[in-house]
């Protein structure tokens, strides 16, 4: 037959070409250089147990990144995040001095996260306000809160068993919180790429008025993407308390511009629409590798600032330089 | 290609930027509360002035850019990644940082906290900057080596409830004994808000026309009570003196309202920290009842709690305050 000589190809390029120039591979290939690097630079880098601890650096901050993840690619942000960490870190706190357990304050730390969530998620799906506004206000507010309760003052005295969240160990140099860490990483990678709810949030990225006339309710999956959120800054903050022992209002404070980067860092678009959990992920290990190398080599905080900001940036416009280069 | 490669040479850059610390026989790691403070790059110019004297030392000044414990937790885990040999802290939180300074002590670090103290199970010893007694014995000092023949002195306090201000004119009264020539005529209080204070400066020059001094403890009032006195045109009348600090209190002592006044002095502090963690690396031990040399400030003997004052707050007058007014 005539009509086989021409050949009409399903897609443009092979799978194995599009992954390998994939936004995720690009950042693997960071994530590896920095770690060689680093190996070079300093003689303690490479050490179990060093390295165990510099996970610190990131975990709290991605589990929280992969809620905001979603986020994103809904075209919504959350920029109270750090706030909710405050505000339910001064719940337990103040839950551990009436003498709760661990377990009641493990809820209180979850309840107030889903609280603030559904707070926010009201206020922007409810009355359709931009979240952008609305978090920046929640922000001041949660933590305002915090401050009232807690002046220049400080929470102490959580009970023996609360330590196990941020100080305990599974089994050897794998902590506890590298296994929610891994947990939750597998969970939201599922959630986004292979539900329908994943697909819905897509849409709702690309195009909120085409996806509400595909029968899609965008204000609920926004919502629940709110209150996913609240209850991720409510895992961080149980884990951040429970590995200070203590809280203070000025607790994780700045934290919400970190887990940005890091959400924007993993090729997650800004403007919403497009993102992988697995870039995000290789992103969270970019930021913990890139800061712990610089602490082993003491460079300053505020230089450690400006090399991420760079980084973020050069990662952002180089691809795009790039294209217009060949263009 | 390109992409990877431009990125790589610049975290290349990044890291070879970096690498300009060499080792030293001991090194001394310096975590303040908060990078871009001047009393903090004032006690690390101490901490440096301590290691040009002891020799074999680098110092490893660090600091997170926002005063959260979890910044200087950060810190600290590299600093024991490194294997440092002592750790000087101000704290930012002073339970947060136990456990991870108690990882540090197991790996036979040394930590010494200072200025704003560690809870005990997280350091081996705190230097605090003064103590109650020396404050209360400074304040009365500084208004009487400017009254040889005696005379009146009123004291402007914070807030009547305030602990600190409190015990020191409690111990000011203590040594009243030794100033027979002076008497304290009243002690009225400003509750730290500079309005309130300069009212209260401007009632107690009303009530004592005869007044000499007022001393105030506190860094609000010392200034309000400069500006009233300076108002109402008695300089060189009523000498303000008591506690402030420098880059507040230079107008005053240029216009001669405050002939001096005195506060801790930050390169004092991180000297004697970087010291007395020296100390304990070469083999001091921490305990109470000890006694530790820090070079040029003498020595210290610890309390129960392995607490010791450094000295009694530095006097700052027309002679030093411009070389202090610049650093906090």
């Amino acid at each position: 037959m005539s009509i086989s000589e021409r050949h009409i190809p399903d897609r443009l390029k092979s799978p194995l070409e599009t992954r390998l120039k994939s936004w995720e591979s690009l950042l693997l290939l960071v994530a590896v250089a920095i770690f060689v690097l680093n190996s070079f630079a300093s003689p303690y880098f490479l050490n179990a147990w060093n390295l165990s601890d510099a996970t610190f650096n990131f975990t709290e901050k991605a589990m929280i990144a992969f809620a905001m993840a979603l986020l994103i690619v809904s075209g919504e942000i959350d920029l109270s995040v750090a706030a909710i960490i405050a505000l339910a870190s001064t719940a337990m706190g103040a839950a551990a001095q009436v003498g709760m357990g661990p377990v009641p304050l493990t809820l209180i730390g979850l309840g107030v996260g889903l609280a603030c969530g559904a707070f926010n998620g009201a206020l922007v799906t409810g009355l359709g306000l931009p979240s952008i506004v609305v978090t920046i206000g929640t922000m001041s507010l949660f933590r305002g809160i915090s401050y009232i309760v807690l002046g220049d003052g400080a929470y102490g005295g959580y009970p023996a068993g609360f330590a196990v969240f941020g100080q305990g160990y599974v089994w050897w140099v794998i902590t506890w919180e590298m296994v929610f860490f891994t947990v939750l990483a597998v969970g939201f990678g599922v959630l986004l790429h292979k539900t329908n709810f994943g697909r819905a949030v897509y849409a709702i990225g690309n195009n909120p008025t085409a996806a509400m006339f595909s029968g899609i309710r965008v204000g609920r999956v926004k919502f629940i993407l709110f209150l996913l959120t609240g209850l991720m800054s409510g895992v961080a903050a149980i884990c951040l308390t429970s590995r200070l022992g203590s809280t203070r209002p000025s607790i994780a404070f700045g934290m919400e511009l970190e887990v940005v980067t890091m959400v924007v860092l993993g090729g997650v678009s800004i403007l919403g629409g497009s993102g992988t959990i697995p870039g995000v992920v290789i992103a969270a290990f970019v930021m913990g590798l890139v800061t712990f190398g610089l602490g082993l080599l003491n460079v300053p905080g505020i230089v450690m600032s400006i090399l991420i900001g760079c980084l973020l940036i050069g990662v952002i416009a180089l691809p795009r330089l790039w294209s217009k280069w060949r263009a | 290609m390109s992409i990877f490669r431009t990125m790589m040479t610049g975290v290349a850059a990044a890291a070879m930027f970096a690498g300009g610390a060499q080792a030293a026989d001991v090194r001394i790691a310096m975590v303040v509360k908060a990078l871009g403070n001047g009393f903090f790059e004032a006690a690390g110019k101490g901490a440096e002035e301590a290691a040009a004297e002891l020799g074999d030392v680098e110092i490893i000044y660090v600091g997170p850019t926002a005063p959260t414990a979890e910044g200087q937790i950060e810190m600290i885990n590299s600093l024991i990644a490194q294997q440092v040999d002592g750790i000087v802290i101000s704290a930012n939180d002073q339970d947060a940082l136990v456990p991870a300074l108690k990882k540090a002590m197991q790996r036979g670090i040394k930590v010494v906290s200072f200025d704003s103290g560690v809870a005990k199970d997280g350091r081996n010893l705190h230097l605090a900057p003064s103590s109650d007694a020396l404050i209360g014995q400074t304040i009365i000092k500084l208004a009487a080596d400017h009254l040889p023949d005696g005379g009146k002195v009123a004291v402007l306090s914070g807030t009547s409830t305030a602990t600190n201000q409190n015990s020191w004119i409690a111990e000011m009264n203590k040594v009243m004994g030794d100033y027979p020539n002076i008497e304290v005529v009243a002690t009225v209080y400003g509750d730290d808000l500079s309005d309130k204070s300069y009212r209260e400066a401007q009632g107690l020059m009303q009530s004592y026309p005869d007044l000499d001094a007022i001393i105030a403890p506190t860094s609000v009032g010392v200034v309000a009570a400069a500006q009233a006195v300076a108002d109402a045109g008695k300089i060189g009348e009523i000498n303000v003196t008591g506690l402030g600090l420098p880059s507040e209190m230079a107008g005053a002592i240029d216009s001669g309202a405050s002939k001096s006044f005195a506060i801790w002095n930050p390169i004092d502090l991180g000297y004697s920290a970087t010291m007395l963690v020296h100390e304990l690396i070469e083999g001091a031990e921490a305990a109470p009842g000890a006694e530790i040399q820090m070079g040029r400030m003498g020595a210290i003997t610890l309390d129960d709690n392995n607490e010791a004052a450094m000295s009694e707050p530095f006097t700052y007058d027309a002679s030093n305050i411009d070389e202090f007014k610049s650093v906090f």
